[in-house]
């Protein structure tokens, strides 16, 4: 990372807790600020807003200081070019969907370059809505408004504050495909506040992972989520992302092969373009570990890799990082198979992917 | 119909009402701002002297004030050193009262109403780049509007049906301080009932429609889901 696109470090104390944090933000890409609740990640994105006037410390963005409780320095909220979205939507209901639009868009200064409002409005599918009024939609209506309203007031970075936390499975569904795009599309950053592990692995690119008001660590997705040291590469959930290209498809049997640093996956055949991008997720509990190379398996994705570390968990579980040619995999395995194998750091192995996801 | 005397006792009823209300959104306006966004300790205190008028008999703020905008007083007699009259038993002295008297009726609805907004617009339109007055004015406000209908209304209302107040304070000067109410009591006390039925029946009605008019178009707003 270069000259970071956000510094900061911010102290902020209410009765009973108190949030300490420390980060940078690179100048694109989607950084989720996760940790469960009461971690202090919304508190954090209201503080880089200014909605918390209390909050102490520093804040600097794209080279210009917003916060310096020692320079005195406080800019309000209506001067920080910020584009952010609630977790409750907050449209203004005496307005149209076309006048909550309008209201960011009429407030940016002439000077500042605002995505257009048709873009915004075919980006986030919002042409049918124009007319309603927010207690005519659905909540994953309102958010995708509120997420144009945002982008109309020509923000240099986006907060979503849990933007899907407040929806039903469905609407979630419906919406992150925009977030996608948004991501693909947009050329500013975005701050992305979440519990969801799921949502983070979809989305983010970086991820600052916060505990109890402070930063546990942060730095890019692949190494987040197989950091054995932190919460994430342990749970039940836990699961690596792995950078894969669209290499070839077999129409006879229906299958995809993507390729990544360390080697060819299968997935159920995707209606996707040679060559595109995707994202795959691969649970630590789909992969087993084998000392030889498997033979007459029915299981197809097999990738060698080397323990790069094993971390045993309180029953009877471990869970092992793997390096399959420079991406990070975990696996989740026996004490027992640890022993059997004599697994340690540097043992060749060949991990067995019993089943994958693209994750978008 | 309706004699001389009387339509001027319902020109001055009118004129003092609606000047009343209107000094009373703007000075009512900042106050129930602040008393729906504050958590200073001072609130409740602030709460309780802006209520003082629902329960204190009016005679008892009208003898305060008589006593405050008459010549020996703190604010008559201050006016009347800088070379002005004293307030007392004039119009100006009858607003100042009514400003008093009816200021519970409007600040407390609108102080409902800004509370009842929440932070999440104003913050929303922080967010979106209105400054403090830009977002009081097409956020707020707009949002409130119905506690500004309920706001006007009361505060017209309850200054029309001013009495002892009025009586305290201003005297019964016809075309000076005489108001509908005044004249009521007058009338009846000359026993002249059919005058006295005239204008107590023009009130009656008068605020009847205006109560149903805020009721209605209150539940159209909640209706549109403003």
């Amino acid at each position: 990372m270069t000259t970071p696109f956000l510094r900061t470090r911010l102290r902020l104390e209410h009765p009973g807790f108190t949030l300490d944090a420390a980060f940078e933000v690179p100048d694109t890409g989607v950084t989720a600020l996760f940790g469960p609740s009461g971690s202090g990640k919304t508190t954090l994105l209201r503080c880089i807003a200014g909605l918390e006037r209390e909050a102490d410390g520093f804040l600097e963005v794209n080279g210009e200081c917003w916060q310096d409780r020692h320079a005195g320095r406080f800019v309000p909220p209506h001067r920080r070019p910020v584009g952010y979205v609630f977790q409750e939507a907050n449209l203004f209901p005496h307005r149209t969907v076309a006048g909550n639009l309008r209201y960011g868009a009429d407030r940016v200064a002439t000077t500042d370059e605002a995505p257009g409002r048709d873009e915004v409005v075919a980006l986030l599918g919002l042409g049918p809505l124009l007319r309603h009024r927010p207690h005519q939609l659905s909540g994953g209506q309102r958010q995708r408004v509120a997420l144009g309203r945002a982008l109309l007031a020509a923000p240099r970075m986006l907060l979503l504050d849990e933007p899907l936390a407040a929806l039903d499975r469905a609407s979630r569904a419906e919406i992150l495909p925009y977030l996608e795009r948004l991501r693909d599309e947009l050329a500013i950053p975005a701050l992305y506040v979440s519990h969801n592990q799921a949502e983070v692995t979809r989305l983010a690119d970086r991820v600052v992972l916060l505990e109890e008001g402070g930063v546990r660590g942060s730095g890019p997705l692949a190494e987040m989520t197989t950091r054995l040291d932190l919460p994430l590469a342990r749970n039940a959930e836990a699961e690596a992302v792995v950078d894969a290209a669209v290499a070839e498809h077999d129409p006879v049997y229906d299958l995809t092969y993507l390729a990544f640093s360390g080697g060819r996956l299968a997935v159920a055949g995707q209606d996707l373009p040679r060559g595109n991008r995707v994202r795959v997720s691969v649970h630590a509990r789909d992969v087993s570990l084998a000392l030889d190379p498997p033979e007459r398996s029915s299981i197809l994705n097999v990738v060698p890799a080397t323990v790069t570390g094993l971390e045993p968990d309180d029953g009877a579980g471990v869970a092992v990082r793997l390096d399959a040619g420079g991406t990070p995999i975990l696996a989740r395995i026996t004490r027992k198979s640890r022993d059997l194998l004599g697994l340690e750091p540097g043992t060749a192995v060949y991990a067995q992917i019993k089943s994958l996801a693209l994750a978008g | 119909m309706l004699e001389a005397a009387d339509w001027q006792a319902l020109r001055i009823t009118l004129a003092l009402a609606g000047l009343t209300t209107l000094i009373l959104l703007v000075l009512g306006t900042p106050l129930a701002w602040w008393l729906a966004r504050t958590d200073t300790r001072w609130k409740v205190a602030v709460e309780a002297v802006v209520a003082l008028p629902l329960v204190l008999p009016p005679t008892v703020l009208g003898f305060y004030f008589l006593v405050a905008l008459g010549p020996f007083g703190p604010i008559g007699g201050t006016l009347e050193a800088l070379g002005g009259a004293p307030l007392a038993f004039t119009f100006s002295g009858l607003v100042v009262g009514s400003v008093a008297y009816s200021l519970p009726f409007v600040v407390q609805p609108l102080q409902d109403a800004f509370a009842g907004i929440g932070r999440g617009p104003m913050e929303a339109a922080a967010t979106l780049r209105a400054g403090p007055l830009d977002r009081f004015f097409t956020v707020a406000v707009p949002l409130a509007r119905r506690g500004f209908l309920t706001a006007t209304t009361l505060g017209f209302a309850h200054t029309v049906g001013e009495f002892g107040v009025v009586l305290m304070i201003g005297g019964n000067i016809p075309g000076e301080t005489r108001v509908a109410s005044i004249a009521i009591y007058d009338h009846v006390e000359a026993l002249e009932y059919g005058r006295a039925h005239l204008l107590s029946g023009l009130l009656l009605v008068a605020s009847f429609v205006m109560l149903l008019t805020v009721y209605a178009l209150n539940r159209r707003f909640r209706l549109v889901g403003l």
